[in-house]
């Protein structure tokens, strides 16, 4: 179990060098990098801190703390992609409204270009 | 140029993507049909000429910067005669599928009913069609589970050949579905407690083209359709429990 704590750590490492690199160069926006960052951080925290992990692995009742952290993270991360559907969805509404809007506007100004020619 | 002319002002809405082929005729079908009647085309950023041949063709084009598929070109064609002050709107098919010829009995049927929206359905009485077994068995499955929840029959929910006068144009400016409206456009105006009527007409083969619902999306658009009529379910029996809650 030892060596997937391992895993899971280096796992959770990658991930914050790659949020930070990405946000440095600026392909994603540091407001969501934000959960991503933290559901690392914590899923780093967690696998190094064997105290901490095994009061966790009691409450919920998984025999192994490795396993509990591992379940731990996977509902982390299905939270981050779900939160990032919502603002997906939300984007894509606007963006819906936006193109609409733009339609309409240049529908307007050819037809006040042809009203003044 | 657009406008509305009269007190019944109509304006007959096309949504088009990719349907260089049949554009043409259909405008010409709609003109001779209805003279006089403004056609907006809404060109869903086709990749083809669909846009050239509707101008050629005498129909004003509204064209989308890029594609947003048939609910939100739809749409756009009702924002944008929502604000031109139109009292009615038919939306009819860019693939020659609808008779512009049954346009203005849709129109006498919107003036006269007092109902909100009228379809051209293919499955009542002196109507025809020419649909395939699969869509036929879809349509016949969307009928069940429609019935219960309008609370009336309707034969021909996923019909595309729809009027709306201008109390449904408000509400479909600001809230219309968005990827496969038809179905759910029902329950939508169920909400609103406004009323439907179907008529009959005739449904054309294409004149060119295919369909965009083919047989593996169709499973996706059975469930996205279910899942959307069912969120409308929802909204409608929360604001009717908040008004009754409201009301005691």
């Amino acid at each position: 179990m030892e060596g997937l704590l391992n895993l899971l750590t280096g796992i959770s490492v990658v991930l914050i060098v790659l949020v930070l690199v990405s946000v440095r160069r600026m392909h994603v926006r540091v407001e969501y990098s934000m959960s991503w960052l933290a559901a690392a951080f914590a899923l780093l925290v967690l696998s190094r801190c064997h105290v901490a992990l095994n009061y966790i692995a009691a409450a919920l009742r998984i025999d192994s703390p490795a396993l509990a952290l591992l379940t731990l993270a996977g509902c982390l991360f299905l939270l981050v992609v779900f939160r990032l559907s919502v603002v997906v969805s939300a984007l894509k509404d606007a963006n819906i409204a936006l193109a609409q809007r733009v339609a309409i506007l240049e529908y307007h100004i050819r037809s006040h270009e042809e009203h003044q020619a | 140029m657009i406008r509305p002319y009269g007190p019944d002002s109509l304006l007959v809405i096309v949504p088009a993507y990719n349907e260089e082929a049949a554009i043409r005729k259909v405008i010409c079908e709609i003109n001779a049909a209805v003279p006089g009647v403004p056609v907006l085309v809404i060109d869903d950023c086709s990749e083809d000429s669909t846009a050239y041949y509707a101008r050629r063709a005498g129909a004003t084009v509204l064209s989308l910067p890029h594609h947003l598929g048939l609910g939100g070109a739809v749409q756009a064609g009702y924002k944008l005669a929502w604000e031109l002050g139109f009292d009615y709107v038919i939306r009819l098919d860019g693939d020659g599928q609808h008779d512009p010829a049954d346009v203005p009995r849709i129109l006498d049927a919107l003036k006269t009913s007092g109902c909100e929206m009228v379809i051209g359905s293919r499955f009542i009485e002196g109507g025809a069609d020419h649909t395939s077994f699969a869509r036929a068995l879809g349509i016949r499955f969307f009928r069940l589970v429609l019935r219960p929840i309008l609370g009336k029959p309707v034969w021909d929910p996923t019909s595309g050949f729809v009027g709306v006068n201008r109390v449904a144009l408000q509400v479909f400016s600001r809230t219309f579905p968005l990827e496969y409206p038809e179905i759910e456009t029902l329950v939508v105006l169920q909400r609103k407690a406004f009323r439907f009527l179907e008529i009959p007409c005739v449904m054309r083969p294409r004149m060119a083209g295919r369909s965009s619902i083919t047989a593996v999306k169709s499973l996706y658009y059975i469930a996205h359709v279910l899942l959307g009529v069912f969120t409308n379910v929802l909204k409608y029996d929360r604001r009717r429990r908040l008004r009754a809650w409201k009301a005691s």
